[in-house]
């Protein structure tokens, strides 16, 4: 089992976690400009193998966001960013 | 197939008299040639599939299929083998129903027993969302000609005598579904059995060739590859790398809308027959067969979350879909496990496989087969086609990647998850 650190509870198991996907420029940088540009949006994930900057959400905790860096290959969890 | 290289009962004597010291390697390990009419990378059951039918039914033969480590090695190595052709659109379902049907023929065809068991897939539902989401499939498959179907609480229990009483339980039984032509095949057998067919054409099986690099000409389209075993010129590159696509694509500025998730998988320790059918159950995360060794082979939910290439499990997955295997069977519950394992699955934007020409000249992909051990026939002979004749298949015509430019989602969802 993974320990994760929320910034708000500290570490706490994988389990309370959700994780929402690879972080993406926010909407408003792709909306006005061109078709591609909103298909690029609605349909390119970062799909590396290696490490991933990711959004997570202590759901079943405090319900803090935050990002953290994981690496897909090995599900190697590295310090979270804690002023998101 | 080679005359001297057939195999049946006479052959089988015939090696046995000889201490089987007769038997000849199944395909050839060829130096690669400087150049062919189309190379394929990936040597999974997807890209030896489409060498097979290349040869068979365009009568291209001089093909190489490329493949980093050994034939076999990536997920055509690892899945729990289960076929079925229940999906949710009418292109899906013809289009894996056509799989399956080549898999029913397929032993005869390839000479090479893949050792298919229709022993049948049947659903346990506990949920009204899963009931109409079968029920919709059932619908649509009957309409289309294909036989699938509901049953009853006692139905599901005399096909699966062994399930919990479940009298006093969270969830109990609401119903079942059933496709009597499902089962499983034996996943080696696919890929070797495939691999020598299309050997037998001429296709040279190229293995510990790594591609590194994909050259262009000055218009753009493929010219060539570079591999750790040196450059092979073709104008056709077909790629077929199982959950490696968006990174092989990637070497020709290609972004494909694919991401990687896990899904695992494990085995108990052999037992006394207790299973004849494959049992799914979409509320509880799970899956399960029982294999001709007496190893219950069971799997999991994809865990669609975060991406992953690992080849390992996750814990939790593991303990989710333990759990749900004893709600289920609490017989079960001493049962050892002696084998675990996972593989990343690839998934297109919309859950439905990519069969595709790109915008790169001479530049095929075939990719997003998360459940795709099922489809490896019918994506072999759609995905030939396409290269042979540079139009589509008419059962994957849908499948092109001009459908996320254009809004044409094609929303597939699997079984082992309630999909609404
Ligand atoms: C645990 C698990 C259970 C599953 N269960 C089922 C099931 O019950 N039913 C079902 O239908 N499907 C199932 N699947 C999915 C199924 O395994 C895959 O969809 C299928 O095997 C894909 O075949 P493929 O030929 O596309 O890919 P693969 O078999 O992965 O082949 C791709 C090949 O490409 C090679 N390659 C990659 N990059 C390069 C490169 N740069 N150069 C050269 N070669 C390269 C790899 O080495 C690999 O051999 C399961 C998957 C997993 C992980
Ligand atoms: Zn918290």
């Amino acid at each position: 089992m993974l320990l994760i650190h929320c910034p708000w509870c500290g570490l706490r198991a994988e389990t309370e976690f959700r994780c929402a996907g690879p972080v993406k420029p926010p909407r408003s940088e792709f909306i006005d400009k061109s078709d591609e540009a909103w298909l690029e949006y609605l349909y390119q994930a970062d799909n590396r193998r290696g490490i991933l900057e990711e959004y997570w959400c202590h759901e079943k905790g405090c319900g803090e966001w935050f990002k953290l860096r994981r690496d897909t290959a090995t599900h190697e969890i590295m310090d979270g960013d804690t002023d998101s | 197939m080679r005359s001297d290289q057939r195999y049946s009962i006479f052959t089988l004597i015939g090696g046995a008299v000889r201490a089987h010291r007769n038997w000849k390697p199944a395909w050839r390990n060829p130096q690669p040639k400087k150049q062919y009419d189309v190379v394929i990378v990936g040597g999974g059951g997807h890209g030896l599939a489409t060498a097979y039918y290349l040869a068979k039914n365009h009568g291209i033969h001089n093909v190489a299929v490329v493949e980093r480590n050994w034939i076999g090695g990536g997920n055509s190595g690892r899945n729990t083998a289960v076929v079925r052709s229940n999906y949710l659109r009418d292109i899906s379902i013809q289009f894996f129903d056509k799989s399956l049907q080549l898999y029913e023929g397929l032993s005869r065809e390839l000479n090479y027993n893949i050792m298919l068991s229709q022993r049948s897939e049947v659903d346990v539902l506990l949920t009204t969302v899963s009931m109409r989401n079968m029920r919709r499939r059932a619908l649509n498959m009957n309409r289309l000609g294909i036989e699938f179907q509901m049953l009853t609480p006692d139905q599901v229990r005399q096909r699966i005598p062994i399930l919990a009483p479940m009298e006093n339980c969270r969830l109990p039984i609401l119903g079942g579904s059933v496709q009597e032509r499902a089962g499983i095949a034996r996943h080696d057998a696919i890929v070797w059995g495939y691999a020598r067919g299309a050997d037998s054409y001429g296709v040279d099986i190229i293995q510990n060739a790594e591609v590194t690099a994909i050259r262009r000409g000055e218009d753009g389209a493929v010219t060539a590859i570079e591999t750790s075993r040196g450059r092979i010129k073709t104008n056709k590159l077909a790629i077929a790398t199982g959950n490696e696509n968006a990174a092989v694509a990637s070497l020709v500025d290609l972004r494909l809308p694919l991401r990687c998730y896990n899904l695992q998988a494990f085995v108990s320790e052999p037992i006394k027959p207790v299973l004849d059918v494959v049992v799914n159950c979409p509320d509880l995360g799970v899956y399960l067969s029982h294999s001709d060794k007496g190893e219950l082979v069971i799997g999991g939910a994809t865990d669609a979350q975060q991406i992953s290439f690992r080849k390992g499990g996750k814990f939790p997955m593991l303990e989710d879909t333990v759990s749900g295997l004893l709600e289920l069977f609490p017989s079960f519950r001493r049962l050892k496990l002696m084998r675990q394992w996972g593989g990343a699955l690839e998934f297109a934007q919309d859950g439905s496989p990519i069969v595709s020409a790109t915008e790169v000249k001479g530049f095929y992909v075939s990719a997003g087969w998360w459940g795709g051990f099922k489809a490896i026939p019918a994506g072999g002979m759609t995905f030939a086609h396409l290269i042979a004749r540079d139009e589509p298949h008419p059962l994957a015509a849908g499948y092109g990647m001009e459908r996320f430019s254009t809004l044409n989602y094609l929303l597939e969802g699997g079984t082992t998850v309630p999909t609404d």
